[in-house]
C-alpha cells in the first residue's frame, strides 16, 4: 500500500466508515434523505414528474455531497481540530480533500444506486444523452465539493459552517427547478432561477431525457456556463482557501 | 492557498541542498498580527535545542498557542522567520511534517470513533500501512495505559483519558519532533501527574515542544522554560537560569503575617490567605530564620519555585510598561 493510499484511506474510514460502523443510523440517512423530495414530487404530481424527479434527485444526491463535505470538514476542524491535525502530517491539503470527497462519495452510494436503477428502468435515453446526464452529474459535484471545502476551511465556528451550508442547499437546491421542469416558474421569477448553476444541470439532463424541449436558447450557453462554474468554484478554492492559517 | 501548497505543502520552492540539519529550533523576530488588528506576537526571538523538552509558560493571551502554530507550520507569521533544525516553516513545509506531530490546544477525539481507530486513522494520514497502523496503536495504547479502553467509543470516555488517545497518537507515530499545546488542561490532578510521566518518557527520545499554563507542570517536565508575556518573550533557559536572572534565591513563607521581622533586601507579599511570602538572598534568609526561630513562629524556607520566577520576570516587565496588575 502506497503512502497516499493510506493517506486517502484515513479520510475515507474517519469521514465515513467508522461513522457508519458505529452509528449504524448514518447510512439509513444517507439513503433517504435524498429520496424525501422525489416521493413529494412524485406524489404532488401524480406520478407526471417521476423522470424529472429521478433525475433532480441524481443531480441533488451528487451536489449535496459537496454541502455534506463542507459541514463535515468544518465539524472535524472546528469541532476536534482535525485539520490541524492533519496540516502536521505528510498529508496534502489536495490528499486530505481528495480522501473526503471519495467518501462523501461512498456515503451518497446506496442513494445513487437507487436512483440510478430507478433511472434505467423509467427513464429511456441513448448512450449519448446518458453521457450528458453523467457529465452534468459529475460537473455538479466538482463544482459543490470545491466550494465545500472552500468554505470549510474559511469558516470558525460550527454555528458558521451550518449557515453557508443551509444557505448553499437553498440557493441551488431548494429555489432552482431541479426536482421539476422550469416551466412550472412563472416567468418574471424564471430568470432568478437561472442565476443557479444547477439549473442549467437540470435543463440539460430533463432536455437529454427528452423530458424538455431545448430551452430558448443554445444548451451550449448551459454547458459553458456549467463548466465556467466549475473552473471559477475550483480556482477560487485552491486561491482561497487555508490549509496552513493566515 | 497556491496551487504548490496544494499538492505539496510548501509555500515556495526550495532546493534540497539548502537544507542543513542545525539540531535546533530558532526564531528570529517572529511577529503575527491577525486580520482583526489584534497583535499576537511582537518581535519574539530565540534558539532551544531540538532535544527533552522545551516548555512555553504564560498567562492565558500570552501568545503561546499562537507561536506553538506558527512553528508548527499551521500558521502563518507577519513577520520573522523560523526553522526547526535548519528547516524552514514556511518553505520547507512539506519536508517538516514528515518529522512533526501536533496535539493542537482544544483537540479532541473525533466522538464517533474509538482510541485504536482514532490512533490508527492518524498514522494512516502519516504514510503508515494499515495493519502496521493497527499494531503502533496497540502498542500507544498500552505505554500510556489505556489498552482497556481501545474499542470504547471515544465519546464514552473521561477527559482525562480523552488526552491520552491524543498523547498516545503521536507517541505512536516516527515524528521525532513534538508539539503539545496545553495537553493537561482540564484534567485532575493525578491524570495530569499520569501524563507527565508520559511526557517525560517521551523527552527522552524526542523533542517536546510543551505549552501550559501550570507552572508546576512545567517546572517538573521542562528542560528548557521561555516565559511569554503579552506576546513578548521575556526569559528563557533551564530552570536554573532562570532563578539566575532573580536578585532573590530563596523564599520563606510564614503562616501568619504579624511574625516581626527587621528591615531586610528582598520583596514582602502578603497572600490572599494571610500567608507571608518573602523574597531575599542566602543572607538575607538566614537573618530572617534566626529571627523566626528565636519567636518560635513556624516557617519554611526553599529555593525561589517557577511560580517566584514567573510572578517576579512578569511584574518587573508590566511594572517597566506601565500594565496595571491583574
Amino acid at each position: 500500500m502506497s503512502r497516499t493510499s493510506s493517506q486517502l484511506l484515513a479520510s475515507i474510514l474517519v469521514n465515513t466508515v467508522y461513522e457508519m460502523k458505529n452509528y449504524p443510523v448514518v447510512l439509513v440517512n444517507t439513503v433517504l434523505s435524498p429520496l424525501s423530495f422525489l416521493i413529494i414530487i412524485t406524489l404532488a404530481s401524480r406520478g407526471t414528474l417521476f423522470g424529472e424527479a429521478i433525475e433532480g434527485g441524481l443531480i441533488m444526491t451528487m451536489f449535496s455531497a459537496g454541502t455534506s463535505l463542507q459541514a463535515d470538514l468544518s465539524h472535524l476542524k472546528n469541532d476536534f481540530k482535525m485539520q490541524d491535525i492533519v496540516v502536521a502530517t505528510p498529508t496534502t491539503a489536495f490528499v486530505y480533500v481528495t480522501g473526503m470527497t471519495i467518501s462523501e462519495l461512498i456515503s451518497a452510494a446506496p442513494a445513487v444506486v437507487l436512483l440510478s436503477v430507478l433511472f434505467a428502468l423509467y427513464v429511456h435515453v441513448g448512450l449519448a444523452q446518458l453521457g450528458a446526464v453523467v457529465s452534468v452529474i459529475l460537473l455538479m459535484f466538482f463544482a459543490s465539493v470545491s466550494l465545500g471545502f472552500l468554505l470549510a476551511t474559511i469558516s470558525t465556528d460550527i454555528v458558521q459552517s451550518y449557515s453557508f451550508s443551509r444557505l448553499f442547499t437553498t440557493l441551488f437546491s431548494t429555489i432552482p427547478p431541479v426536482y421539476y421542469p422550469i416551466t412550472y416558474i412563472p416567468l418574471p421569477f424564471r430568470y432568478l432561477a437561472y442565476l443557479s448553476p444547477t439549473t442549467y444541470a437540470s435543463e440539460i439532463a430533463q432536455n437529454a431525457a427528452g423530458l424538455l424541449p431545448e430551452p430558448g436558447y443554445s444548451l451550449v450557453i448551459a454547458w459553458g456556463v456549467l463548466l465556467a462554474t466549475t473552473f471559477l468554484f475550483f480556482l477560487v478554492t485552491v486561491k482561497k482557501s487555508r490549509w496552513r492559517d493566515r | 492557498m497556491s496551487c504548490r501548497e496544494w499538492l505539496t505543502g510548501n509555500s515556495s520552492p526550495r532546493g534540497e541542498d539548502e537544507v542543513t540539519s542545525s539540531g535546533e529550533l530558532s526564531c528570529e523576530s517572529i511577529s503575527k498580527k491577525f486580520s482583526n488588528g489584534k497583535v499576537a506576537l511582537s518581535d519574539v526571538s530565540f534558539t532551544t535545542p531540538t532535544s527533552g523538552i522545551f516548555t512555553l509558560i504564560g498567562r492565558n493571551g500570552a501568545g503561546k498557542t499562537t507561536l506553538t502554530r506558527i512553528v508548527a507550520t499551521l500558521l502563518e507569521p507577519s513577520s520573522g522567520r523560523a526553522t526547526i533544525n535548519g528547516l524552514d516553516v514556511m518553505t520547507d513545509a512539506r519536508k517538516l511534517r514528515q518529522m512533526i506531530a501536533v496535539v493542537p490546544q482544544e483537540g479532541r477525539t473525533v466522538s464517533w470513533m474509538t482510541p485504536r481507530q482514532t490512533i490508527s486513522s492518524y498514522l494512516l494520514w502519516r504514510g503508515v500501512s494499515i495493519s502496521e497502523s493497527r499494531s503502533l496503536a496497540d502498542e500507544a495504547m498500552a505505554k500510556v495505559g489505556i489498552e482497556s479502553y481501545s474499542k470504547r467509543l471515544n465519546s464514552t470516555l473521561s477527559g482525562g483519558i480523552k488526552r491520552k488517545v491524543l498523547v498516545a497518537m503521536v507517541l505512536a507515530s516516527d515524528a521525532q519532533i513534538i508539539f503539545l499545546d496545553e495537553p493537561t488542561t482540564g484534567l485532575d490532578p493525578i491524570s495530569r501527574r499520569q501524563l507527565w510521566d508520559v511526557l517525560t518518557e517521551l523527552g527522552e527520545k524526542r523533542f517536546v515542544f510543551l505549552t501550559t499554563h501550570y507552572l508546576e507542570e512545567a517546572e517538573a517536565v521542562s528542560d528548557r522554560i521561555g516565559v511569554l508575556n503579552d506576546g513578548r518573550l521575556l526569559a528563557i533557559g533551564t530552570m536554573q537560569e532562570l532563578r539566575n536572572q532573580l536578585k532573590y534565591r530563596y523564599t520563606l513563607r510564614i503562616p501568619s503575617n504579624d511574625a516581626k521581622i527587621s528591615p531586610f533586601e528582598g520583596e514582602k507579599v502578603v497572600r490572599k490567605d494571610g500567608e507571608l511570602q518573602i523574597m531575599t538572598t542566602e543572607d538575607g534568609a538566614l537573618k530572617i530564620s534566626r529571627e523566626l526561630v528565636e519567636q518560635k513562629t513556624r516557617f519554611s524556607m526553599n529555593p525561589v519555585d517557577l511560580d517566584d520566577v514567573f510572578y517576579y520576570i512578569v511584574s518587573e516587565d508590566e511594572g517597566r510598561r506601565g500594565v496595571a496588575k491583574q
